[in-house]
């Protein structure tokens, strides 16, 4: 594709939308998918075509509007009425009203209020054309902007031009450690070697997030496209996006978007007529959620068990197959365009002192609206939970939230007006993580929590140090024997040794941040470990002294 | 060779435990501690081995960082003021070996290799008079398919000194680790029974490197295995030399 | 010599082990009679007493805890007791008797009772042939004495040699604390 010839592509599919005098977007990604949002999408369609609609109504899948958790979501025109738990029995009268500007009355109690704070309060950056364009049209795409950051940092910019754009707009890394990405990149890009890499680690396994799953469904090509301003400025040309095999949409999303990049000549060889060369394979992760820590991921790649390895050296300097390799979140790479195109100081003016930009959180559990939110760092998680949440569920008081998934930790109420940056929540005990965010209510246990998190790193420990292997499965016993009623007060001083141990001595992040939501309920919530433990005391004391006194504290073998 | 005497552009100076030593650029801080006597504990780590950095033993405290560092995988640099010893350190490593004894079934009474283990020196080491964390007493498998040698999964710590060996020295590659976490386990090709294997050499080289009875040979008695790693260094540096 | 006035009490318990250390605390030889004018052994295997004594100094307890006897056992250890030594192995590690706890009480038996029995009459009398009434109820599984009752003093070893045994107790004796692991290890 030649410079001039992007313009002209967007122009051209600008004009194929204005002639469409309306379009109707319904979500098509994994969470409306669940429930059925192709069968309303296959609707539309079909009553378009009978009612011969074909010439002013389009039906386009586009990606996730945010308010999830009442999807499936259907969006008319760029924007408003916005319908939310729509069936393919409301398409009829979705189509009827078509023509007024709020929407068929009929249908009130399905139409969704953009003036809520869910929405209101939100700031989009990266989700910016998310559940606008047609995420499966590369045109679509680029009549919303989609690669024209790409031609500006080819044709305008020099390599050090671009990572000084990252460095000054304070970019951090979204994966979950919040390391400069202009740092990064600098990094890289000194580090020599005749073949370089940039990496898309889109193995999101924290139970609860899906940030990354929305970015890379509802709009592949940011992410594509940040890769290649990545490549461009680190000195790659090759790049590699690792993504989990259970997101199959992603999958399939990304594959289409590289081959019509590859198509267009928006990958390949000569871009926009330079001399930057940039190809892009997808490898499919199987669902391990170490391989979301580097070392472990570019083992994966290469083929290898997915296993971390110490470092230094680190990636930047011996990556993937020795050679320095780039490895970015999903969302930081979806950053990029909107950083070259608005600018540094544009970006930079978002957020914190510290903590620029936005960042999109998956905002679930006990609260009134579920979904993705992409909020200014610096917001308070009061703001979080009930402004843009809408609260617990009536009835129920708040009592925690937890950030970061299994590596984070839980945050109780005393907390909430903390702003949320990457020290702000490492200050009191959790991480900003790649984005999770459950909130919880007074039915939640604590100890429970604590021990459904140690779980999930226990089975998801790679066994190669010791701390994290065998002391993953001693926290959960612990943690097991106390919720069930058969702990001691020392075991809480055990906990604590453990948890102190297994952070300090752990080969990779996965063991060091696994004792993070024991840690934190521990600090602040004991007595929800002091009350199961007090229980089961004096449920033994008080089967002791029952008429039928086995005499014994465990149940006997009974053999017969 | 021996930097200890004549420090040179190529060597550099650092301080392990209060003793200012000198020792060649690129060693690790566990090959520079060893060179000088200071032996810093560790069970995954082996002369002739590539680095593994997965049992956490040597854990060395570093002025200027409140982190900890593997001794094996951390390179010594300029100055580095390196301690092996500390309450906290000491602590730590009784704990890794407490999670090792609880971990599997390592009956020393009657292993093979009573007496000749480095589990259980380093648990005598480290003062480990008994293991204060639950045994998990899990039910697992002995090999004993192969005509010489015997893996018995009960007593392994997952060193992988026997994977690396054999796909390293020997070039085999029989060996390996399936599964994850407390599951994770040695298997030989496609997780067959060993004397099914259609790359095993039968060298043995893994039963002489493994730290403990996991790898033996067939046919010995409680405290009768002995195992000698000494040819690896060697083997090493010829293929060193021949390449 | 002249005895002290009030020696110390000392007893030795027999749990779920084979009695070498009881053997090993036997090969102390020569320094059994040095050691009786110390201490009273107050309860042993080796002694007369059958009722383990309302207050003891310092006892020694070979072998896991296993049945049900031996928790009831270890528990009263506890209460009448300054200091629970667990002597050798199986008390500090369950060692062999823990080797059958990665199986079911039931099925344990069955292999020992019942699959090994000579002939498919005896083997079909599965009652019979367990014993129920003689032997105290298993549980479900053998433990490290610790993980029953706080233990005080920890001796390894498959068993402790004499020589191990004799520095702990008369480190212990007066008033030390003996570094166990100079003189012994697990398995030994």
């Amino acid at each position: 594709m030649k410079p001039e010839d992007l313009a002209s592509l967007a122009d051209k599919q600008r004009a194929i939308n204005a002639a469409c005098k309306h379009r109707i977007g319904v979500c098509t990604e994994s969470g409306c998918v669940s429930s059925q949002s192709d069968q309303i999408a296959a609707k539309f369609n079909e009553l378009v075509k009978s009612r011969g609609l074909q010439k002013d109504v389009r039906v386009v899948g586009v990606g996730c509007m945010g308010l999830c958790g009442n999807g499936p979501m259907v969006k008319i025109d760029d924007g408003a009425p916005m319908y939310q738990n729509v069936t393919p029995e409301h398409c009829a009268a979705i189509l009827d009203g078509l023509d007024s500007p709020l929407g068929n009355p009929q249908l009130r109690h399905l139409l969704c209020d953009l003036n809520q704070p869910f929405f209101r309060r939100q700031k989009l950056v990266v989700r910016s054309n998310s559940g606008l364009i047609d995420p499966e049209d590369i045109n679509d795409c680029i009549a919303h902007g989609a690669y024209e950051s790409l031609l500006k940092v080819l044709t305008e910019l020099s390599p050090t031009d671009v990572i000084n754009q990252i460095t000054l707009s304070g970019l951090r890394g979204r994966g979950g450690a919040g390391f400069p990405t202009g740092l990064k990149w600098s990094t890289v890009a000194k580090a020599g070697g005749p073949s370089k890499f940039v990496i898309c680690n889109g193995d999101e396994g924290d139970p609860g997030a899906f940030m990354d799953r929305s970015v890379m469904e509802g709009d592949p090509h940011r992410v594509i496209e940040g890769m290649a301003i990545a490549a461009y400025a680190v000195g790659a040309d090759h790049g590699v996006i690792y993504v989990r095999a259970e997101y199959p949409l992603a999958v399939k999303r990304l594959t289409r978007a590289i081959n019509q990049a590859m198509r267009h000549e928006l990958l390949g060889n000569s871009l926009f007529g330079t001399r930057f060369n940039f190809n892009i394979e997808i490898r499919l992760g199987a669902g391990a959620f170490v391989c979301g820590e580097e070392t472990a991921l570019i083992a994966s790649v290469e083929g290898n068990r997915g296993v971390p390895r110490p470092r230094p050296p680190y990636p930047a300097n011996s990556g993937l197959y020795g050679c320095p390799t780039l490895i970015n979140n999903v969302e930081t790479y979806a950053t990029i365009a909107p950083i070259i195109r608005e600018g540094a100081a544009w970006f930079a003016a978002i957020g914190t002192a510290k903590s620029k930009g936005t960042k999109i959180f998956a905002l679930t559990g006990a609260v009134q609206n579920t979904g993705l939110i992409e909020v200014p760092m610096g917001i308070s998680l009061r703001d979080i939970v009930f402004d843009l949440g809408g609260g617990v569920p009536a009835g129920r008081t708040f009592k925690a939230i937890q950030t970061g998934g299994p590596s984070g930790g839980c945050i109780c109420g005393q907390n909430l007006d903390i702003p949320l940056d990457y020290e702000s929540l490492a200050a009191i005990g959790s991480i900003m993580g790649s984005g999770g965010m459950i909130v919880m209510d007074d039915t939640s246990n604590m100890v429970d929590v604590a021990r459904f998190f140690m779980e999930f790193c226990m089975s998801e420990s790679c066994g190669k140090c010791v701390p994290c292997r065998v002391g993953t499965w001693q926290i959960h016993h612990l943690l097991d024997r106390i919720y069930k009623g058969h702990g001691a007060p020392e075991d809480l001083v055990l906990l604590k040794e453990l948890c102190e141990m297994v952070k300090a001595t752990s080969l990779c992040g996965l063991g060091q941040s696994a004792p993070n939501p024991v840690l934190s309920t521990l600090r602040n919530f004991e007595s929800d470990y002091l009350a199961l433990i007090e229980k089961g005391r004096a449920d033994r004391e008080a089967a002791l002294s029952g008429p039928h006194d086995s005499g014994t504290t465990v149940p006997l073998e009974v053999i017969s | 060779m021996n930097g200890g005497k004549h420090a040179t552009a190529e060597s550099i100076t650092l301080t392990i435990d209060q003793n200012a030593i000198s020792c060649r650029n690129g060693l690790s801080v566990l090959e520079a501690a060893r060179e000088h006597g200071i032996d810093i504990p560790t069970l995954c780590w082996l002369e002739g081995l590539t680095l593994w950095g997965g049992c956490r033993l040597c854990m060395v405290e570093i002025e200027g960082s409140p982190r900890l560092f593997a001794a094996c995988a951390t390179q010594c640099t300029e100055g580095m003021v390196i301690h092996t010893q500390s309450p906290r350190l000491h602590r730590y490593r009784r704990t890794i070996v407490e999670m090792l004894l609880a971990e599997r079934n390592h009956v020393c009474s009657v292993c093979v290799s009573n007496g000749h283990c480095e589990l259980q020196a380093m648990a005598q080491r480290l003062g480990v008079d008994h293991v204060h964390l639950p045994y998990r007493f899990p039910r697992l498998s002995v090999d004993n398919s192969h005509d010489f040698f015997r893996l018995d999964h009960n007593r392994c710590i997952l060193c992988t000194r026997c994977v690396r060996v054999c796909a390293e020295i020997e070039g085999a590659h029989t060996k390996d680790v399936k599964g994850r976490g407390i599951q994770a386990a040695i298997i030989h090709d496609l997780d067959q029974p060993w004397v099914e294997s259609q790359t095993c050499t039968s060298c043995g080289k893994c039963v002489n490197v493994c730290p403990t009875g996991a790898l033996t040979h067939r046919g010995t008695a409680i405290g009768e295995m002995i195992k000698k790693h000494e040819f690896l260094p060697y083997l090493k540096l010829m293929r060193e030399v021949h390449q | 010599m002249t005895a002290p006035l009030n020696k110390p009490k000392v007893a030795t318990v027999w749990l779920d082990g084979c009695s070498g250390c009881h053997m090993s605390f036997l090969d102390l030889d020569e320094r059994l009679v040095t050691l009786a004018s110390l201490v009273d052994i107050v309860y042993s295997p080796v002694v007369d007493p059958k009722e383990f004594p309302q207050h003891v100094d310092l006892t020694l307890v070979e072998g896991a805890v296993s049945s049900e006897e031996d928790f009831h056992k270890a528990n009263l250890i506890r209460r009448c007791s300054s200091v629970v030594i667990a002597f050798g192995d199986c008390s500090v590690t369950a060692n062999v008797p823990g080797m059958r706890n990665t199986w079911e009480p039931r099925a344990l038996l069955d292999a020992a009772y019942v699959e090994k029995a000579t002939s498919p009459a005896e083997a079909a009398n599965r009652k019979a042939r367990i014993p129920l009434k003689v032997v105290p109820p298993l549980r479900a599984q053998a433990v490290p004495l610790h993980e029953v009752i706080p233990v005080d003093v920890f001796i390894p070893g498959c068993p402790p040699p004499a020589d191990a045994i004799w520095q702990v107790l008369t480190e212990l004796l007066a008033g030390k604390t003996p570094d166990i692991c100079a003189v012994t290890r697990f398995g030994r």
